[in-house]
Formats: C-alpha cells, sequence, structure tokens
C-alpha cells in the first residue's frame, strides 16, 4: 500500500463514486479516474506480470507507454487482453483481472523463471531449443509450444465476439491530432479561417498536457478559459471534436485511421451502437500536436512496482488526485522534472530530487527550494529496493556518462524516472519520414515531411513550452491553410524547436558492482545486457536488435526503450546515436481491435451472396445448392433417399431419355454492340467469327495474350451490330475487364461498346430428346422445327406464360450436354414466371429439374471441357480444340501459342479414361502413371470424374503425356496422393457418348 | 491508401480502382514477329520514381486511366483516361469550364 487519494484536487467528480471489480475484490473510484488511477489511490501496487519472468509490475505511466499495468477486462467472450490500464476510464461495474499469472498476479508460480533469468537472455530460446536440444523440427515444435505457455501475455477470449463495430468514411480539410495546447490552438486557427477542421483525442478529456496543470496561464488567459475559448471558436464554425479517438495510422494522400471507442465508456450501452468506430478519415492536410512521451533511465530493478516516469507521478497528482506514494524520489537527469517534483511536493508529499551535476542553474535550486523539494547533486539511482513494490533506493554518485559509484540507500515508496522527452513522431514514420537527432533535444524530432500533406506542432515539434506549442499550434495552422491556397495576409513564423531546459546524456546508471537488472524495455523483459548481448553477437542494425531481444515489439512499439536501446547499442559500437540508426514506427499507434478492422464485414456479409433470379424456385422444389465462387448454385433436387450421387444420376438418365432443364443464369453476359463487334470479336476470338451470319451462335474459344487458353462460351449474333456473349460462370469478371482493356486501350478505334449484362438476363437450358416437344408451343413467333430452326440457330420471341401473359425471351439452340437442347434466357425478373412456366412442360414430358452435378455428368460423358480442363495451363490442342482455331487470321495469343513449349508434342492432351476393373472408382486429381512408375508428377492427371448412368460406371476425363497417339486403349494408372490408393484405366477417347453428335443435331 | 482523381468520377479511394499494369508496353500488332510479342508480353521494367500505369475505376465509371505514380512516394502527377478520345473529349470539357471560371472577356 502506498498509493492514496489526495483530499482535494483533480479532474474528477467526487460526488461521483464508482463501484469497480479488481481481481474480485470490489473497489470504488471517481468519475473522470482511469482503472490505473483508480487502483493506484486504492493502494493496489501489483498490477500485472512482466512477459518472460513474471516479475511483479505496477503503474508505471500515465497514457498510451504503459508497460506495466497490462489487464485483463471483462469476463468471457467480452474478455479484452493487454488493456492498458492507464487507458481505460473507468466505469460503474468495470471488471478488470491481473493477466499472465497463476494463481493471480501477487502470488505467480511463473515467477520461477525470473531465478533463472540469466539462462533467458536475447535468443536463448533460438539457442537452446533449436541449436542445442531441437535438432529435429518436431522437437523444436515441441519446445516451443511449452516456452509459449510459459511467457506471454494476456489471452484473447475463443468465443465469438458478441459486440459489433462499423467503419465511417469520412472527409476534412484539416486533421489535427491532439489536444493540447498545440492541436487546440491549431483546430481554432483553421477553422476560424473558414476550413473543415476534426480535431482527434485519443483520451476521454481534452487538453493534453494541460490536464496535468503544467501551465497556469495560456496566452494571457486561465487555463481554463482558453481551452474554453478554443473549443468554441472551434465548434461555432463546425469544427468537429473527436475524443475517445485515436488516430493509429497516416497512410497515403493525406488518410487518416482513426479509431473511435464509442460504448466502452458506458455501462449499459444499446445494442444498436456499435463497440467501436473505425473512421477512414481522408483530410487535405493532417496537423500532428501529437505531444510527447518521457522515458525512463535504465538503472538496477527499475521495473519494481513503485517505479514510475516522472510527469506521470505529477499527472495522478494534479489530474486524478491520486498521491503515487508518500515518499517520493524523483530520479532524472532533465531541467524539466524540477516542475514536476515541485507540483508534486506542493501537495504535501515528501519529494528528493537526485540531479546528475554537481552545479545546478540557481532558478532549478531556488524552484526546488521553494517547493519544499529536497535536492541532491550529483547523484543517480543505482538499484531500486523491495520485491513487491519500492521500498528504497540505493543512490550513486554520478561519475560521468552515467558511471556511478553506490553510495547509500534512502527510503521511499515511489521512484519517479525522467530520462528525457521523446516527440511522439510515430505518425510521420508510418509515411516514410524518418526522425532526425537533436544533440540540444537528446531526442528525435520529426525530419522533413517533404511533399507529405503533414505539419508537425508543439512538443511533437520539439516545442515542448506551452506558450510556444500554443504559437507553434498557430503557425502550423496558417501554414496549412497556405497550402491549401487560403493564405492569410499576415502569417506567423513557427518558434524553432527548443528544449524547455537541458537533459543530461545519461540512458542508464552502471556500476562496478554489483551487477544490475536494469531494464530497457519492460514490457518486452529486454534488459541493457540484452542489448550488449545482441551487439556481442553481431546483431548491430538496429532492425537486427528488435527482432534479437524484442526490443520495441507488442503493444509497445518501441515507445519506452527505443531510444535507450540505441543509445546502448551507440555506445557499444562506438557511434554516435544518429550513427546508429532510427527504427521504422509502423501502424498501428496503438492496438486496434481486430473487429474494428472488419467492421460489418464478417459472417455472410464477408462478401455478397449471389442467388440466380430462380433460386426462390430451387427451394421450393428441395433443390441443394453449391458454393461456387459468391454463387449459390443449384446442385441437385434429391427425392427422399437419395444423395448426391443417386440423386445427380437419376436425373442425368433422364435428360439422356426423355427431357431436364437446368438453370444457366451464372453464366456470364456480355452485350456486344456497335459497327466493328464483329470485327473485335474476330480479334478476341481464336476462331473466326467474321462471317457468323445474323440469327447464328458459335461456339468460340478466347487465349490469353501469352496463347494459353482464357475462356469458352458461346456468342450469338443478334443483328449486324449486335452480339450476346455468355462466358462460363468464375471467368465473368476477368472476360468483361478483358474485352474492356482491348477497346479502351489496345483498339480505341474500334466502334464497339459492350456491357455486363449478366445480372440482367436469367436462362435454363432444355435439353433431352423431348425438348423440342416441351419447347413447341412454349413460343410467339419461334417455330421450333429441325429446318426452321437448325443446331446453332438463334431466334428471339415472347415466352407465353402459364395462366396468361408473354415474356421477351431470347432462344439458341446450343448443346452442352449432348442432347437436343435449347438455351432460353429472359429478363432476370420475369426468371421465375419463365421456370415455372417450363417446368410444368418439362415435367408434363415426363422430365426433371436437373442440378450441376448432373450437367456434369452430362458433359463429361460428352467430353466436353470446363475450367477443369480450362485451368490456366493448357493449350486448345491441349484440350482436343486446336482443330477449331483458324489458320487464316491472326488473334488474341495466335503469336505465343507457337511458343516451343506449347507446342512439344510430348504436352499432356485431352483424354476419356475408364476403369479397367469394374466398379473401381478413380479420383479427380489424381495422377496419371505408367505402370510401374510411380514417381514425381507422373504422365498427366485427372480432372474431373463423373458417375455416367450411361456407361454404367465411373468415367474421367484427363491429361496424358503423348495423348492418345500414344496411349489410346492402353492401361495406366490413377494414383491418388491424398490416400496413396491407385486405380488401373484405361486411356480412351473423351467422347464416350454419342461421338458423332447425332443427337444434338438431329 | 492512395486516391485516384478520376476524370469522370473525382477523387476516389484506392479500394475503387484495379491496378492494370505498366502502361509504357506498346503491344505490337496481333500478327507481329514472336520476339515483338514475347517482348510485350514478358519483359518489364521495375522503375524507381515516377511510373506510368493503367488503372481501372472498376467502382465507378469503369474506365481505364492512365496514371503518373511514383512508385517511392506514391504520388500522383498525372492521370488521364486511357482512351485517347475519350481524354481528349474530357480533356476539352475541363477547358471550357476553366474559361467559364475566369469569366473570359468575350
Amino acid at each position: 500500500m502506498s498509493g492514496f487519494r489526495l483530499s482535494r484536487g483533480g479532474r474528477i467528480d467526487r460526488a461521483k463514486r464508482l463501484a469497480f471489480e479488481w481481481d474480485g475484490s470490489q473497489h470504488y473510484g471517481y468519475q473522470g479516474d482511469t482503472l490505473a488511477s483508480a487502483l493506484l489511490a486504492n493502494g493496489e501496487r501489483i498490477l500485472g506480470r512482466s512477459f518472460k519472468y513474471h516479475r511483479p509490475r505496477g503503474v508505471m505511466s500515465a497514457g498510451v507507454e504503459e508497460s506495466g499495468a497490462l489487464v485483463h477486462l471483462w469476463r468471457g467472450a467480452r474478455r479484452i487482453p493487454n488493456a492498458k490500464a492507464t487507458q481505460v476510464e473507468l466505469i460503474q461495474g468495470l471488471e478488470a483481472f491481473g493477466q499472465n499469472a497463476w494463481p493471480n498476479v501477487r502470488i505467480d508460480v511463473g515467477a520461477v523463471n525470473s531465478l533463472m533469468g540469466r539462462f533467458f537472455g536475447a535468443g536463448f530460446y533460438y539457442k537452446t531449443f533449436m541449436g542445442v536440444l531441437g535438432r529435429q523440427t518436431w522437437e523444436w515444435m515441441f519446445f516451443e509450444k511449452i516456452i509459449r505457455r510459459a511467457a506471454g501475455m494476456g489471452s484473447a477470449s475463443k468465443e465469438p465476439d458478441p459486440d459489433h463495430y462499423e467503419i465511417v468514411n469520412d472527409h476534412c480539410d484539416v486533421a489535427v491530432i491532439g489536444s493540447g495546447p498545440a492541436g487546440l490552438a491549431a483546430a481554432e486557427t483553421a477553422a476560424q479561417a473558414g476550413l473543415d477542421v476534426v480535431l482527434i483525442e485519443q483520451d476521454f478529456a481534452l487538453g493534453g498536457s494541460l490536464l496535468s496543470n503544467v501551465a497556469d496561464t495560456v496566452e494571457g488567459d486561465t487555463v481554463e478559459d482558453w481551452q474554453a475559448g478554443r473549443l468554441a471558436g472551434l465548434s461555432s464554425k463546425g469544427g468537429r471534436v473527436w475524443n475517445r479517438t485515436t488516430a493509429f495510422g497516416l497512410y497515403d494522400h493525406g488518410v487518416v485511421g482513426c479509431l473511435e471507442r464509442v460504448t466502452d465508456h458506458m455501462v449499459d450501452p444499446h445494442h444498436a451502437i456499435p463497440r467501436e468506430r473505425m473512421r477512414i478519415l481522408r483530410a487535405r492536410r493532417v496537423i500532428m500536436a501529437t505531444g510527447a512521451l518521457e522515458r525512463p533511465i535504465a538503472f538496477g530493478d527499475n521495473d519494481r512496482p513503485g517505479v514510475m516516469l516522472g510527469h506521470a507521478v505529477r499527472t495522478y497528482a494534479e489530474r486524478f488526485g491520486v498521491a503515487a506514494g508518500r515518499r517520493i524520489v524523483y530520479a532524472a537527469c532533465n531541467d524539466e522534472a524540477y516542475d514536476d517534483a515541485a507540483s508534486v511536493a506542493e501537495k504535501g508529499l515528501e519529494v528528493t530530487l537526485l540531479d546528475p551535476r554537481e552545479v545546478v542553474p540557481d532558478h532549478l535550486a531556488a524552484m526546488a527550494d521553494e517547493a519544499g523539494v529536497r535536492l541532491l547533486k550529483g547523484y543517480v539511482p543505482v538499484e531500486a529496493h523491495g520485491r513487491r513494490g519500492v521500498t528504497g533506493l540505493m543512490i550513486g554518485r554520478h561519475l560521468g556518462g552515467g558511471k556511478a559509484r553506490s553510495e547509500r540507500e534512502i527510503g521511499c515508496d515511489t521512484i519517479a524516472v525522467s530520462g528525457g522527452w521523446n516527440p511522439a513522431v510515430h505518425l510521420l514514420s508510418h509515411r516514410g519520414v524518418r526522425p532526425v537527432w537533436s544533440d540540444r533535444h537528446l531526442a528525435f524530432l520529426p525530419g522533413d515531411a517533404g511533399r507529405e500533406p503533414i505539419h508537425v506542432a508543439g512538443s511533437a515539434a520539439g516545442v515542448p513550452d506551452t506558450e510556444g506549442a500554443a504559437l507553434s499550434g498557430r503557425a502550423v495552422a496558417e501554414a496549412a491553410l497556405r497550402a491549401l491556397g487560403k493564405g492569410g495576409a499576415k502569417s506567423r513564423k513557427a518558434p524553432a524547436a527548443c528544449p524547455a531546459g537541458e537533459t543530461q546524456p545519461i540512458y542508464e546508471v552502471r556500476v562496478k558492482a554489483p551487477k544490475l537488472k536494469s531494464f530497457v524495455d519492460p514490457q518486452n523483459d529486454v534488459t541493457a545486457d540484452d542489448v550488449r548481448l545482441a551487439e556481442r553477437e553481431g546483431y548491430v542494425s538496429v532492425e537486427h536488435l528488435k527482432r534479437y531481444t524484442t526490443l520495441g515489439m507488442s503493444t509497445d512499439q518501441g515507445k519506452i526503450g527505443n531510444v535507450i536501446g540505441m543509445a546502448l547499442m551507440a555506445e557499444a559500437t562506438g557511434k554516435t546515436i544518429p550513427e546508429t540508426g532510427t527504427t521504422t514506427f509502423r501502424p498501428p499507434y496503438t492496438p486496434i481491435s481486430m473487429g474494428a478492422v472488419a467492421g460489418t464485414e464478417r459472417g455472410t456479409h464477408w462478401r455478397p451472396t449471389r442467388r440466380t433470379p430462380m433460386h426462390a424456385a430451387h427451394e421450393k422444389l428441395g433443390g441443394k445448392f453449391v458454393d461456387a465462387g459468391a454463387w449459390k448454385r443449384s446442385w441437385y433436387y434429391p427425392k427422399t433417399g437419395e444423395n448426391l450421387t443417386t440423386a445427380s444420376m437419376r436425373e442425368a438418365r433422364i435428360v439422356r431419355d426423355t427431357v431436364g432443364m437446368v438453370d444457366v443464369s451464372t453464366l456470364g453476359k456480355i452485350q456486344v454492340q456497335g459497327p466493328d463487334a464483329a470485327e473485335f470479336l474476330n480479334r478476341v476470338y481464336s476462331n473466326a467469327f467474321a462471317k457468323l451470319p445474323v440469327g447464328k451462335a458459335r461456339y468460340g474459344l478466347m487465349l490469353r495474350v501469352d496463347g494459353v487458353v482464357f475462356d469458352d462460351g458461346t456468342t450469338w449474333r443478334l443483328s449486324e451490330t449486335e452480339f450476346f456473349m455468355t462466358t462460363t460462370t468464375a471467368n465473368a469478371g476477368p472476360v468483361m475487364l478483358h474485352l474492356a482493356n482491348l477497346l479502351q486501350t489496345w483498339w480505341p478505334d474500334l466502334r464497339v461498346h459492350i456491357s455486363s449484362v449478366s445480372d440482367h438476363w436469367g436462362g435454363v437450358a432444355v435439353a433431352g430428346p423431348k425438348a423440342r416437344d416441351v419447347l413447341m408451343d412454349a413460343f410467339e413467333g419461334i417455330d421450333f422445327a429441325d429446318q426452321a430452326f437448325p443446331f446453332m440457330g438463334v431466334r428471339e420471341g415472347m415466352l407465353k406464360v402459364a395462366g396468361g401473359g408473354t415474356v421477351p425471351a431470347r432462344v439458341a439452340r446450343l448443346s452442352f450436354s449432348g442432347e437436343r437442347a435449347w438455351e432460353v434466357f429472359c429478363p432476370a425478373d420475369y426468371c421465375p414466371a419463365m421456370w415455372e412456366t417450363l417446368l410444368r412442360k418439362v415435367q408434363a414430358a415426363g422430365g426433371v429439374p436437373y442440378g450441376l452435378e448432373a450437367l456434369d455428368i452430362l458433359r463429361v460423358e460428352k467430353g466436353h471441357v470446363t475450367a477443369r480442363e480450362l485451368d490456366g495451363r493448357t493449350t486448345a490442342t491441349d484440350c482436343a480444340l486446336g482443330g477449331m482455331e483458324s489458320k487464316k487470321k491472326s488473334y488474341i495469343g495466335s503469336v505465343l501459342k507457337e511458343r516451343e513449349h506449347l507446342t512439344r508434342r510430348d504436352r499432356p492432351t485431352l483424354v476419356g479414361l475408364r476403369p479397367v476393373t469394374e466398379g473401381e472408382q478413380m479420383k479427380a486429381g489424381s495422377i496419371l502413371c505408367a505402370q510401374g512408375e510411380v514417381v514425381g508428377d507422373g504422365l498427366g492427371w485427372v480432372s474431373s470424374i463423373a458417375d455416367s448412368p450411361v456407361m454404367g460406371e465411373r468415367i474421367g476425363l484427363g491429361f496424358v503425356r503423348g495423348g492418345l497417339t500414344q496411349w489410346d486403349g492402353k492401361t495406366i494408372l490413377a494414383e491418388s496422393p491424398v490416400d496413396g490408393k491407385s486405380v488401373e484405366v484405361k486411356v480412351v477417347s473423351p467422347h464416350f457418348f454419342d461421338p458423332d453428335g447425332g443427337r444434338m443435331h438431329g | 491508401m492512395i486516391r485516384i482523381d478520376c476524370p469522370f468520377c473525382g477523387l476516389r479511394d484506392h479500394s475503387e480502382f484495379t491496378y492494370e499494369g505498366d502502361a509504357t508496353v506498346q503491344y505490337p500488332a496481333l500478327d507481329a514477329p514472336m520476339e515483338d510479342w514475347y517482348e510485350a508480353v514478358f519483359l518489364r521494367e521495375n522503375p524507381r520514381g515516377p511510373h506510368r500505369e493503367f488503372w481501372r475505376h472498376v467502382g465507378g465509371c469503369g474506365s481505364f486511366l492512365e496514371v503518373v505514380r511514383d512508385t517511392v512516394t506514391h504520388e500522383i502527377t498525372e492521370v488521364k483516361l486511357a482512351h485517347p478520345g475519350m481524354a481528349a473529349a474530357t480533356g476539352k470539357a475541363a477547358a471550357k469550364t476553366t474559361e467559364k471560371a475566369t469569366g473570359g472577356s468575350e
């Protein structure tokens, strides 16, 4: 117990007491508290356990850089791991738990790891478990599992997230990130000039550093009046203020990724309100007023509960009315810490300040004296004492450069550390702008933003004093105005980067003995020795250092330890810090939940579900569906007791015996119009289209530019200048893109217009010996007699709908099944009527509806190809379609299809496959091998299979080197690489059924 | 996320567009020799800096655009319709608007 609530002060509402739960016991805080401030006020010290060593940890900071108080929130499906208690707004009923510990953070069995600390240095896992023990992959995998369990952070719930999230698109002229003095001044200035401004603040309270009472006045006003004035000036011009919103990333062209925490601070939010909202903000200019983060100093056991950042101790006192302890030692190496120490001392707490300098400027000494701060000149912190919380500090005489001689222990319960300030340049780094080292600040300042539409103001730009920051905000806003062509008559010059005082270059305190465990990055348990070890082993690049030691990884992302790590590496390698490098910060600035990234695109909303216009009719018939891309395609219509195989075989047999109808609406459909349409198609297809007569359709084969088959389909000539093209289901989009590309970039002179009409027309194929009987009287104006409507004929007419009325239809005599067949298309909205009308006639003729599975059986029996064969690797010749390709014209792919490897005689070509032994079933995807030569990828593969009713067995299509010429009638092995079983198959012609086509032509 | 100023639709997000390849490639005539086709289809430069490329506004007007984009900074310095006739037509339209805006003295 060391922290407590001060009797007065703080920006909390003491009238609103909030009950919350910490590790099962009830505590109280106030409105305006964070979880961290409330826990500190309740005297809780050990709030977490560290990543590797399970060392007890407490609150270290008051903001996003928190590395100690990482906790679980809530239970069950809503459990949130790794929440930084310093960022969690306290609400009535909040439930929080310690994590990464068993049975709890105060008594953690895993702490034995810390006894073996010397074995757990950087790279230990890899060296031991991969190098010494884990010589086999399985050994490494075995050890890794155990290691992962012992080390780590919180654990996420495995249940589905019960909350929902949304993504919102937004725009503004100027986005101001951060609502401290610089941000407030910038936002108001830009808004007053008539620009659309958004002010973004990650905290629930506005004000940034002003919340910690760093100044009494700003620009001559009291802080309260000044802040209210700026906000009034912003809102009067329509400026928006987004608090509880983190600008987590800057992206190209002024895009700001923002995450708004919408309901986490509400006790009982309405279920319709999303928990979080991702705001994708497109800003014409961005002003970063992101402030600066204090960095610690590495010294012995500087991770003990009670060791905190110096300014954080002040923030708890000023903003939350919480004393972190009663006896506080400020261990600082910069002038700004004097003001923090004085502020804390004025709350009536006992404060000692260590300054490494023997001689301290008079005004600082006077400030300490006036506030009652005991000043110890020439001292640095050596080692914190107290395993479960600070009980004292060994201090040492500073010998220079961080080296010290231990002198004595002073009693204290809190050590407030300040090693200097790092401007929060992270967002600029997202844009690839490297920060620049400043010897005056002993920190990285933002680099030149170049052509990025980004300005940096306030302490983020190295202007830390409140007046300077406000001026900097105004000046930068005026620069943004000028960039947007709104430059005013007079504009201020931004104040030059200037530190608020001196900072001594002390990053780590070292003594001759004892050996200290000094943490550089407490969140990842990286010590100063780990950094030196990395250097000795050759990981001297900052990027290698990070990966070898995990310095700056995880939720911290280099906020705490980055500069210290670099300073130690610089020292070890004898270089300067800028020579050592900078790391690249990447988005997100602070963790964001995956739910917010997904937004509403989850479950079935991840992508659209496409249903054909006849979907409801298939459902009514008890039809089953199969997913084909985004489509739900009708698959088969089982009768009682039937499964996929028996139902589809029955359907296929009935098509061959009488008639069937199938929904083919998923085919891509493209209307090709214009005086040059025929010429265009003649260049696009490998077979001739220029002379296709009106009223005729033709099967067309399209190649890619490299000569490989792209797609096939039929194209119908409706008039001299109008064609109706169909594509395969899967290639509807790619073919449209291909054609658009050709017309817009290759042949802009062609007078052709294309439109995708895939969704506008739906269609069915009616196939079977009785198809003509079914269709004969179904239409007005179409004669189905053989002479009047020959094979490949195209007619337009009106379908007479059951119950009266007609609907327009396009009909072509085409056959994929090998039967006498017609494809009938009509506008999508009329499709249910078409389906119902034709189904009645089909059923009256003894026929049935059939699905994709039967369609596949019928086409395999005919040796017709689909995407299984046209798989992006095969040529037309490979698929036995080479004869179709025109030799008289040039077309897309006609040159490169003649490449040497595409014309080799030993390429695998299309064949039919039948089992040698009755009843044996080859599998699709099997590798075809010569008997006794089951090696590698064999001689080819099985591309499609079908349980064929007319053949009475499972047949297949496949590709074999040498094709029919070499293998006709011979036996080959179909070896399944999945189960290792092989089936003897005979190579035959791919045209199993009715090879001369008498049934479809007759 | 880069943003592209479509001559038809205005400034839109990258998610509305698809990249459609190098616009500096000149595809040869359909009956050109194999070497020409080989070069056009398989050989590509990979420049660092400004690059002329095609983008299609697939989530908008469907147009192919010719865009000059810096491959390092993503800065976009030129956007026009890929179809030369369309580019000329929209170019003229833009010029007319400008005249009106400046209130031409005639």
